[in-house]
């Protein structure tokens, strides 16, 4: 559905980030990003969206070539490719429930939106969304309010409600602490799978990517240089992505035993 | 380092020789400079009125009191004037400085080039000429009264609003925004919900801050003519009433006071 | 609870002011506020109107402006206004040193604190040119009555940053400079100064800034400086020559704003 050729970002102060990436991503899959910082992750997923202009290849999402559009279409285009943000980005002065329905934006008039009159059914859709990930309550509380794992659950909904056929996320747990991390990647896993969305996760927690994903790809220096499923990653494998380092304690398999928890816990 | 050795000690020195020369060098320039400067304040000055001066100023002190209170009465439409002529006036620069705000700052501006020292010029002449120079420009204008001291209060604190204003836009942060326009939001949608809410206190903080200094402004417009309590403290002055001088200057301080405790306030509130 | 069924809840933006009383009366009143200033702001429409042709011709007078027929008067103006500032500006933070040290509450005992204080509120509150006016009633005509009320303007301004400063300086460093057993002055030498001295040079140079835009005013009233030939080339009508002073007024402002940034830098 999402097919990346020969991807080349070169920024304005020469450094490569990204060099001749192939990637594909099926229908429904879920992708784990891993690599050192400076890999060029994060850059990687902003190429998909143009939030970063990508200096050469294409990219094409569907038969649709994102690389080529107008501002206007690559508006409608961003609609369908939702994107999840490391430290969420929730506009923090604005309250839980318009943070959701910026989602929407992309699909309403200026007018509406700026009178905060949107739809009812787009309104009943982010009750649904918020319920879903057991925030209803808090519609009305204002952003900053929130603890972070509440906070990356509004920025969750938010990326729903666009109803996208692709997630982009961002290193969704980078701030947050291992138990909610799991938590969330848990939770978007889930939603993954109840909506048959593709999802790319960048991530730096190699435990966490092998935990969730189907499907682990390792970027070092802007190049792919794995591309498995989780248990191939051996410490050869490892070295390769992160450098030397002993990688044992690594391997073994932490399973999700000890976190059995519900799934959807609200943390106060 | 400034590390020299000394018959086997170690010597240190705050700055290497080369930069304490080049200290002396930038205080006797200064010093220079203001000596010059002194001179010629003490050709200009006839240095018998100032050593006249304080038989003057208590002479003029004993015909201040006692203040007229009576005159106070009279008092109460020109400080009205005061204070409509400060509120009006924030309000025409903060609606004009809002548009000039986002075309100067550097991450909305839309193009760096043409538009953006275009509003730059715009805010440092604003807030180059004083609200006097304004005032006296517009009473030749458009005549003296309420009017000229509004406009001039206005075009005085444009660039003052613009410039605060403009700051904080540059200051925000950018991953919100990014967050906004990766939903596929269109322009002034952008604007609306991803970079609006984050400068609004600091708008509404900036807005306060200058009512409060355009009080103390708008009390002297009247000595150019542009209304306000400045009028009577120009006519009372040229008709040497000296007992109703006393009665403007302490209205003025009263004014000035509570206006900074309103604005103080308010913005505590804010924030 | 929300008794209605999930699908119909509707949304609106929580208004800023949730005392619905609260809100439309702060509404109610601004309005009223506003219908009542405009009513007695008596303005006479005619003369207004009459003045259009004059406004004209004044924005017409800036292409081009004239500098050359009265040059010798802009010249002469604006070099009395550069030193007025520069001999007000030192005056005034030479005196506002002292008078900032005694108003920091950290510093001083309670009557010097008291006193500084007064000092610093009744030379702050009365607007430069109303100083202006008072100090040429005492001192006669010419730049040293405007000097004076800059002077006096300068102290309050920077004796009561100076003095906020102080305040706000980090006690545990200025602790630790007097348990070596430093006395007053060295104390002041070595744990005050370096911590207030970058911001405070910062605020002289402002203070520069705002000196030379006021001793272009104080002339109005006989103190001196390019205010004076500015009023004249007012009174005269010469509009091209009006429009050459403000011009380098807001020219000479560019660049004492532009070099002490400068200046700041180089001093940190």
């Amino acid at each position: 559905m999402l097919r990346i050729e020969n991807l080349t970002k070169r920024y304005k102060t020469g450094d490569t980030a990204l060099k001749s990436v192939n990637l594909e991503v099926p229908k429904g899959q879920v992708l784990a990003l891993i690599g050192p910082s400076g890999a060029g992750k994060s850059t990687l997923i902003r190429c998909v969206n143009r939030l970063v202009e990508p200096t050469e290849g294409r990219i094409l999402l569907g038969d649709k070539e994102l690389t080529t559009l107008g501002s206007g279409q690559l508006r409608k285009a961003r609609r369908s490719m939702a994107m999840i943000f490391q430290e969420y980005a929730l506009v923090e002065r604005l309250s839980v429930m318009e943070n959701v329905l910026s989602g929407r934006l992309g699909y309403v008039s200026f007018w509406r939106s700026f009178t905060r009159r949107f739809p009812q059914s787009d309104v009943t859709e982010a009750y649904r969304l918020l319920e879903r990930v057991g925030l209803d309550h808090m519609a009305d509380k204002r952003a900053d309010e929130l603890s972070g794992g509440q906070r990356q659950r509004v920025g969750i909904c938010r990326a729903l409600i666009q109803n996208p056929a692709l997630l982009l996320v961002d290193e969704p747990t980078a701030s947050l602490d291992p138990k909610t991390s799991r938590q969330i990647m848990r939770l978007i896993c889930e939603l993954c799978e109840e909506r048959g969305l593709a999802a790319i996760i960048n991530i730096h927690d190699v435990l966490l990517a092998q935990m969730f994903a189907k499907r682990i790809v390792g970027l070092q220096l802007g190049e792919i240089v794995y591309d498995g499923v989780p248990d191939g990653l051996t410490p050869d494998q490892l070295t390769l992505i992160y450098g030397e380092e002993d990688w044992e304690a690594t391997i073994d398999k932490v399973k999700d035993e000890s976190d059995e928890i519900e799934s959807i816990e609200i943390v106060q | 380092m400034p590390l020299k050795m000394n018959n086997g000690n170690k010597v240190w020195q705050r700055r290497t020789s080369k930069q304490q020369l080049l200290n002396w060098f930038a205080w006797l320039i200064a010093v220079a400079i203001f000596v010059y400067c002194w001179q010629l304040v003490s050709e200009k000055t006839m240095w018998i009125f100032v050593l006249d001066s304080p038989a003057q100023a208590s002479d003029m002190a004993e015909r201040m009191v006692p203040p007229k209170w009576g005159y106070l009465s009279t008092l109460w439409g020109p400080i009205w004037d005061t204070i409509n002529i400060a509120t009006l006036g924030t309000l025409i620069a903060i609606v004009l400085a809002f548009p000039v705000a986002f075309l100067a700052a550097r991450n909305t501006t839309p193009s760096v080039r043409f538009v953006r020292p275009v509003a730059l010029f715009i805010i440092v002449s604003s807030r180059s000429i004083n609200s006097l120079l304004w005032a006296l420009m517009l009473v030749t204008i458009i005549g003296p009264g309420v009017l000229a001291g509004v406009i001039a209060i206005g075009l005085r604190s444009i660039g003052f609003c613009a410039k605060l204003l403009y700051e904080a836009i540059e200051e925000i942060n950018e991953t919100q925004v990014e967050a906004i326009t990766a939903t596929g939001a269109s322009g002034p949608q952008i604007l609306n919900f991803g970079i609006v809410p984050q400068i609004l206190p600091a708008f509404a903080g900036i807005s306060v801050f200058r009512w409060d200094i355009n009080i103390r402004e708008s009390t002297v417009l009247g000595l150019v003519g542009a209304g306000g309590i400045g009028l009577e403290l120009n006519a009372s002055i040229n008709t040497v009433s000296w007992t109703q001088v006393s009665v403007i200057l302490l209205v003025i301080l009263s004014t000035v006071v509570v206006s900074e405790w309103v604005s103080a306030k308010v913005r505590h509130a804010i924030i | 609870m929300i008794s209605k069924a999930p699908a119909q809840r509707v949304w609106k933006r929580k208004p800023m002011i949730t005392n619905p009383k609260l809100r439309w009366g702060l509404i109610g009143g601004v309005v009223v506020y506003l219908i009542i200033a405009f009513y007695t702001m008596e303005v006479d429409w005619g003369r207004v109107a009459a003045g259009m042709p004059r406004a004209e011709r004044f924005l017409g007078s800036f292409f081009p402006p004239d500098f050359t027929s009265r040059w010798e008067d802009i010249y002469v103006g604006i070099v009395e206004s550069l030193w007025m500032t520069v001999v007000s500006t030192v005056v005034g933070i030479a005196i506002s040193i002292p008078v900032g040290l005694g108003a920091a509450r950290n510093l001083s005992s309670r009557p010097v604190y008291l006193f500084c204080r007064g000092v610093l509120a009744v030379s702050r509150t009365f607007p430069e040119i109303i100083l202006a006016l008072f100090a040429v009633k005492l001192f006669g005509f010419g730049p040293f009555a405007g000097i004076v009320a800059l002077s006096i303007a300068t102290i309050g301004f920077y004796g009561k940053l100076l003095a906020e400063d102080i305040e706000d300086m980090d006690p545990v460093q200025a602790e630790a400079i007097k348990s070596t057993g430093a006395g007053w002055f060295q104390w002041l030498n070595y744990a005050v100064q370096p911590q207030v001295m970058p911001r405070m040079i910062g605020l002289g140079m402002y203070r520069f800034d705002i000196n030379f835009r006021e001793s272009a005013v104080v002339g109005i009233v006989g103190g001196g400086g390019i205010g004076a030939t500015l009023l004249t080339s007012f009174d005269r009508y010469e509009f091209d020559t009006s429009a050459a002073i403000l011009l380098v007024i807001i020219t000479i402002v560019m660049f004492v704003e532009y070099s002490s940034g400068f200046i700041r830098k180089w001093v940190q």
